[in-house]
This record gives structure tokens, sequence and C-alpha cells, in this order.
């Protein structure tokens, strides 16, 4: 009884409308010619994940390869962000006098799309690589910074007083208060990041080139190669899905 | 009789948009060592703001406070602070909570061992030995304010403050708690200032019930001496004649003399 109730509520709606998305995937793959149906983008996944690990030179390696280079940009890209934005965010929720001297800068910066920084990332780092990690770092700061420093001036006044009454030291009040009242925020800060981040990196890719998913996606289209592509959409869409639950899962257990 | 807290002449104003806001005046209140007070008066008369004053949360605008023969400069360890709402830290145990205030005082002086000794007598005197390693989400209200109390006390402070301590409880849990903060207060010795708005809690706990005036520029209107024998008991006073008649005198200075119109 309580299986098929689960069956029911819990994964009937979403088979549901996965069947409904392809059947109509398919329906439009019959008319268009061009855009390749469900059945042989199926194929052409099974082939390609049968061998994902392959090297056959710089610019045609396995799909493996591919996701991890991403991620690995993403990585770098997004912890030297975490570096920087979370102990900037803790001093801008600290002290007003920062916030005020910081704010018209984030204010005036956040709203840019982070592909405009690449051209001054190619002209300082003068590669590839680094361009595309400095895009990943600019992208996810944000988020990072703002998420913390919320966090700080959210603390409950409550928690100061008990700071103020305990005579707790500087050292004390941070450890025990600020940063455990300010982790919850902080991992929004973070999961928002690493979405931005995730989304910009096959932007970013496109442009610079490498061993990266961004990069296969165009390599593809300059094949032709319609299948692929939309395996990489799909692709992407999982991984992120991936590091969203990864995300939550870290943020559920650190609720009060 | 030994002056134990000393509030001179005290006023505290706020600036605000309309300007100068008035909230307390020519506070004049002598507290001695081993004294039970509360400050009683209805909401928004300052009485919370007197207590925050003697915790040294905030200043006086003028006059003088002196605990224990030295001026208030700031919050400090000899007055040990119990807050309305508990305030534990949500994501440290109950002896964790306790810790942190034992380590501020005694961290310097004694070893882990002995702090540790420390936590565990102050949760035994407010009965939560069984509740040491819970998190304040895994508790109750009354538990809760129980811990706080263990907190405050652990400290060893000279003064205990305590904010309406007992006011977001069930009336159940608030008489047990009042009794148990009686039993606590004879064994320690302990010199209390209390917030409340409940007489029956007033008349039953203090020496001196100090009443004060609706705001702004709230003042203290009359002291009353509750010279009731104690330990005192709760079923006992029910039927006793000078206990009625201490308490129609709070609710006489609160409900005639100095009522408030419904807000």
């Amino acid at each position: 009884m309580k299986a098929k109730k689960y069956f029911l509520e819990s994964l009937l709606p979403p088979l549901m409308g996965l069947t409904l998305f392809i059947l109509l995937w398919g329906m439009i793959a019959q008319t268009s010619p061009n855009l390749p149906g469900p059945i042989k983008t199926w194929d052409s996944a099974v082939e390609l994940f049968s061998d994902p690990f392959y090297i056959k030179g710089p610019n045609d390696q396995g799909i493996g390869w591919n996701i991890l280079f991403s991620l690995q940009r993403v990585g770098i890209g997004f912890g030297m962000a975490a570096l920087i934005g979370i102990p900037l965010g803790f001093m801008i929720g600290r002290f007003e006098f920062l916030n005020k001297m910081t704010s018209p800068i984030v204010g005036l910066l956040k709203p840019v799309s982070p592909l405009a920084w690449l051209p001054i990332g190619l002209l300082v780092f003068k590669a590839a690589d680094p361009a595309a990690i400095w895009v990943i770092f600019i992208s996810s700061i944000w988020p990072m910074i703002i998420n913390t420093a919320v966090g700080v001036r959210q603390l409950p006044q409550d928690y100061l007083n008990v700071a103020k009454v305990l005579n707790l030291s500087e050292w004390k009040v941070f450890t025990k208060i600020l940063f455990p009242a300010t982790l919850p925020y902080m991992l929004t800060g973070i999961r928002l990041a690493i979405g931005t981040a995730w989304l910009v990196i096959v932007a970013a890719e496109m442009l610079t080139g490498g061993v990266g998913i961004g990069f296969w996606v165009w390599d593809e289209w300059n094949n032709l190669n319609v299948e692929h592509i939309i395996i990489a959409i799909f692709t992407v869409g999982i991984v992120g899905l991936l590091l969203e639950y990864l995300l939550i899962t870290l943020a559920n257990r650190v609720k009060y | 009789m030994h002056k134990y807290v000393l509030i001179e002449n005290v006023q505290k104003s706020f600036e605000t948009r309309q300007g100068t806001f008035v909230a307390l005046k020519d506070i004049d209140l002598k507290i001695a060592r081993g004294e039970f007070i509360t400050l009683i008066g209805h909401s928004g008369c300052g009485k919370s703001t007197l207590l925050n004053l003697i915790a040294g949360l905030t200043f006086p605008t003028a006059g003088a406070m002196i605990c224990a023969e030295r001026e208030i400069a700031g919050p400090g360890p000899d007055r040990g602070v119990v807050f309305q709402n508990h305030s534990l830290l949500p994501w440290l145990t109950c002896f964790d909570n306790v810790y942190l205030a034992v380590e501020r005082v005694f961290g310097k002086t004694e070893s882990k061992a002995q702090l540790g000794e420390r936590v565990k007598e102050a949760l035994a005197l407010v009965h939560l030995t069984h509740a040491e390693q819970k998190y304040p989400h895994e508790i109750s209200g009354g538990m809760k304010q129980r811990v706080g109390i263990a907190r405050a006390l652990s400290m060893q402070p000279k003064v205990l403050l305590m904010d309406e301590p007992f006011g977001a409880l069930d009336a159940l849990t608030r008489a047990h708690l009042q009794d148990e903060l009686m039993k606590i207060v004879a064994a320690t010795n302990s010199t209390v200032v209390m917030v409340t708005h409940d007489v029956d809690e007033a008349v039953l706990l203090s020496d001196r019930i100090v009443m004060m005036t609706n705001g702004p520029a709230a003042t203290i209107g009359e002291i009353l001496t509750v010279d009731l024998p104690k330990p005192r008991d709760r079923l006992a006073l029910a039927n006793d004649p000078h206990y009625h008649k201490l308490r129609a005198a709070v609710l006489e200075f609160l409900y005639q003399k100095h009522a408030k119109v419904a807000a």
C-alpha cells in the first residue's frame, strides 16, 4: 500500500512529465529533418558514454574528459572566489563604513554579464584557460560577498547581547556566534555562485576553446553533429542538478 | 544596610526623529546584598531599560550607577543576565552553552576538567543533568529558560539580572520555575533584580517591589517592602491575609493610581 502511494504521489508525475517531453520532442523531430529524435540521440549517447575517457589529440577527447576539465575550471575559479568573497562578505557585514564604501562598486559590477570580463582576462593573462577561470571567478564572487554580508547583518541582537553579557573575546564571538549564525546564508551564496559558474562555463569555453564541455558543443556544431549537442545539453543539465543537490544536502546539515 | 547596587539620579533618553525621548528620569535605587528586587510596571514603562542599564548593555544619559563599589562601565561577569527569550545559541549543546560562560570567567585560572565540573554543577542546580548533551531545539521552553539561568549562575555573578524570565512560559511551568528559583536564590544567597509584569510573581519572590510609573519619563512610583517570612510556600500564602494585602497594594498602584489607557 505504502509503495503504491509513493509511486502515485512521488514517482508518477515526474515520469509522466518526462515521457510527455520525450514524445513532444519525437513529434517535432519527425517534422524537422535536421533535428535528431530521442531514439537516435539515445543510441549516440550510449556509444559516446561507452568510452568516455579516450584521447585522440588535443581537440578530440572523450566526454568524460570534457566534463572533468570544465568542472576543474569551475572548481578553481569558484574556490578562489570563495577564498576572497567570503572573508570580504564578513568584513562588509560587520563594518558599516566598509559596506558603504563597497556597495557602489558591487552594485555597478554585479549586473554585468560575466562574459564581458573575458577580454579583460585574455588581455591580463594572455592565455585562454586562465581567462575562462577568471570569468568564473568574477561571476561567482558576487553572490558569495552579498549573501555572507547579509548573513552577518541578520545576526539577531539577542546573540550579540549574549556575547556582550558574557564579555566574549572577538575571536570567540567570531567562532561561536558570528560564523555559525552566518553559515546558512554563506551556503546559499555558495549554491547560487556554483549555479551561475556552471551556467557561465559553457559560454566561456565556447569562446576560449580547449578541452571542456562548452568547447565540445561548439566543436560538434562545426561538425554538424546535432545528436552530440543535445547530449551535451542534457549532460550540462544533469551535472548542474547534481551540484545543486550536493549543496542542498550540505545546507540541510547545518540548519538549526 | 550595605548598599550593593547603587543607582543615583539616573536618566535615560533616546534620540529619535521626533526629537529627544526621555524613557527614564530621576531613578534612585539602593539594593542590598542578598536582596530580591522586582521591577513592575505597565509595558513601555522602561523597566527593561533600567535592567539593561544595570547590565551595562546601555548607558545612562545622566546620573551614576555603581555595582559592588565599582562604576558600571559595560557588561561584566559580575552581573549575570537571564534573557526573556532564553537566548541560547542553537548550534551549541546545553553543556557548551554554559561552558562558554564558565570558560570566559574561570578559563584563565582553572583546568578544563574544573571548568567542566562547574558546568555540571550549574546544570545540576537547575535539575538538567540529563539534558547536558541536548541541543536547545530538543528541549522544552521551560528547560531552555533553566539552561539560561544555569548559564547566568555558572559565572558566580554578584548580581543576577532577570528580564521577565518566565514571561513566555505556561502558568504551571512558571510556578514550578518560581519555586526552583526561590530555592536556588536561598542556597546561593544571590542578589537578584527581576523585571516582571506578574503581580503574584512579584509578591511571591521579592523582598521589595519597585513599582514604576508610566512612560514617557517614567520613574519609580512606590517601593513596597514584602515582609512575608521566608521560605515562602505558594499554597500557604493563598490563605494568608497579609499576602493578599500586599497583592492588593500592587494592584491598586497599577490599576488605580497609574492605570494605563488601553493602547
